[in-house]
């Protein structure tokens, strides 16, 4: 996991994994004898399966935690299947970090909006550990959490947590509440609606399911916030990680390496397109 | 408490923010201060739609009553938000029950009240129908959305 080559995983050892909902994992991995590179928020790394494949997982953990790396892994398919039925002291292969990641030098002084959905909470962790740690820089942090339903939200001790944080507001919706839900019921963009910003000081990070991402930024407009301070977070299929194999081509960008967060200004204009 | 008049309340509700002070003045007289404790009932399915509500605190469920299992929640509502457009579309009842899972305070609007108001007035009526067609744009579009469950793991 060098910059000079940045193709070579290095070896790394699954020392813990939390269980965050049914499918979802959260793995903590260590490099015994290698130095793990320090990451930016919404950065993400290339895991290697060992004989099963690599998968473009985003790190989910703080990023000033010495000795170790986080990644919050939901089920899917067969890699990351294994990924999550990892043992502890199972060894993966780890390189990275890529990409570009959340605007957190520009956001100092704003407030900070943050709209996740589902895992989508996962990238935008490490931006909450970093502007709750230098709170001091950053204005009001609001989060706004949708997940499917009660059972399938992740970090559930910390979102507990992080409503008690100084100028700190967290609301969190499910689709379907089922019975004994006592919580709030309806997408995401529906919290917004409920929220008092101040427009013009406010900054937007989204991470969710395309779609949601979609509407969310339109609501955004609707309630004032300009197109050029909302940031998204996308999603495509990467295998190479820096911008050489094509695989993860939107529009005139490679989300790899242009990516994976993006000014919503700069990837409107494809993100409707449905040839892309 | 810093206690608020009517008119402000009114005026700085996002949902009736662009309306001109002549329509406040008229919604006015059709306006009352309204509390729900946690668990009361706003409205009932089926009953008559008097009133719609505008939310200022707390938050309120629209359920859904299954006889087995009790209310199911379809959705919340809370503060900046609207309680109801069936006063407006006939036969102006209520079609689902709605329950305040936290104490509520709002302002209740008389339906009766605003559609001969409405009738007197049609600029008002116009611009009633305008922000409750907005509304029930915005309710349809997340209930799509919820419908399309869009956290599920993607058919291959």
């Amino acid at each position: 996991m060098t910059a000079a080559d940045p193709m070579a995983p290095i070896p790394a050892q699954v020392r813990k994994l939390d269980r965050e909902n049914q499918d979802t994992f959260t793995l903590h991995v260590a490099a015994p004898g290698a130095t793990l590179p320090p990451f930016q928020p919404g950065q993400f790394d290339m895991l290697y399966v060992y004989a099963t494949g690599e998968l473009p997982i985003s790190v989910s953990g703080d990023p000033e935690a010495p000795f170790s790396l986080s990644y919050t892994v939901r089920s899917v398919g067969k890699a990351t299947n294994k990924l999550v039925t990892s043992s502890i002291g199972d060894w993966i292969g780890v390189r990275g970090p890529f990409g570009v990641g959340w605007p957190l030098e520009k956001a100092k002084g704003s407030d900070v909006l943050l709209i996740a959905g589902g895992i989508g909470l996962a990238p935008l962790r490490p931006a909450l550990y970093h502007m709750f740690r230098y709170r001091p820089e950053y204005g009001r942090i609001i989060l706004a959490y949708g997940a499917r339903s009660p059972g399938d939200m992740i970090y559930r001790h910390e979102l507990a947590r992080w409503k008690k944080e100084p100028r700190t507001q967290v609301l969190s919706t499910v689709d379907y509440g089922g019975l004994h839900w006592r919580g709030n019921v309806g997408v995401v963009t529906t919290l917004l609606t409920r929220l008092r910003l101040d427009p013009p000081h406010t900054i937007a990070l989204i991470c969710g399911p395309e779609i949601m991402m979609r509407f969310a930024a339109v609501e955004l407009e609707k309630r004032g916030i300009a197109r050029e301070r909302i940031y998204v977070s996308m999603e495509r299929n990467m295998k190479c990680a820096v911008g050489h194999c094509g695989h993860c081509q939107f529009g005139p960008y490679f989300v790899c390496r242009d990516g994976p967060v993006f000014p919503y200004t700069q990837i409107e204009p494809w993100i409707n397109r449905h040839e892309i | 408490m810093v206690t608020q008049t009517l008119e402000a309340v009114l005026r700085n509700h996002p949902f009736l923010a662009d309306l001109s002070s002549e329509h406040i003045q008229t919604l006015i007289s059709c306006a009352s201060n309204q509390r729900f404790e946690k668990g009361n009932l706003v409205a009932r399915e089926g009953t008559e739609a008097d009133f719609f509500y505008l939310l200022r605190t707390g938050t309120v469920a629209l359920q859904i009553h299954r006889p087995e299992s009790g209310g199911i929640t379809l959705n919340t509502l809370g503060e900046g938000d609207v309680l109801g457009w069936s006063w407006l579309v006939p036969p102006h009842r209520w079609h689902f029950d709605a329950r305040a899972i936290e104490p509520v305070r709002a302002i209740a609007l008389d339906g009766r009240c605003l559609r001969n108001k409405c009738e007197q007035d049609h600029e008002l009526g116009y611009q009633l129908l305008k922000h409750f067609a907005t509304l029930i744009e915005e309710r349809l579009e997340a209930t799509r959305l919820q419908l399309l469950d869009v956290y599920g793991v993607p058919a291959r």
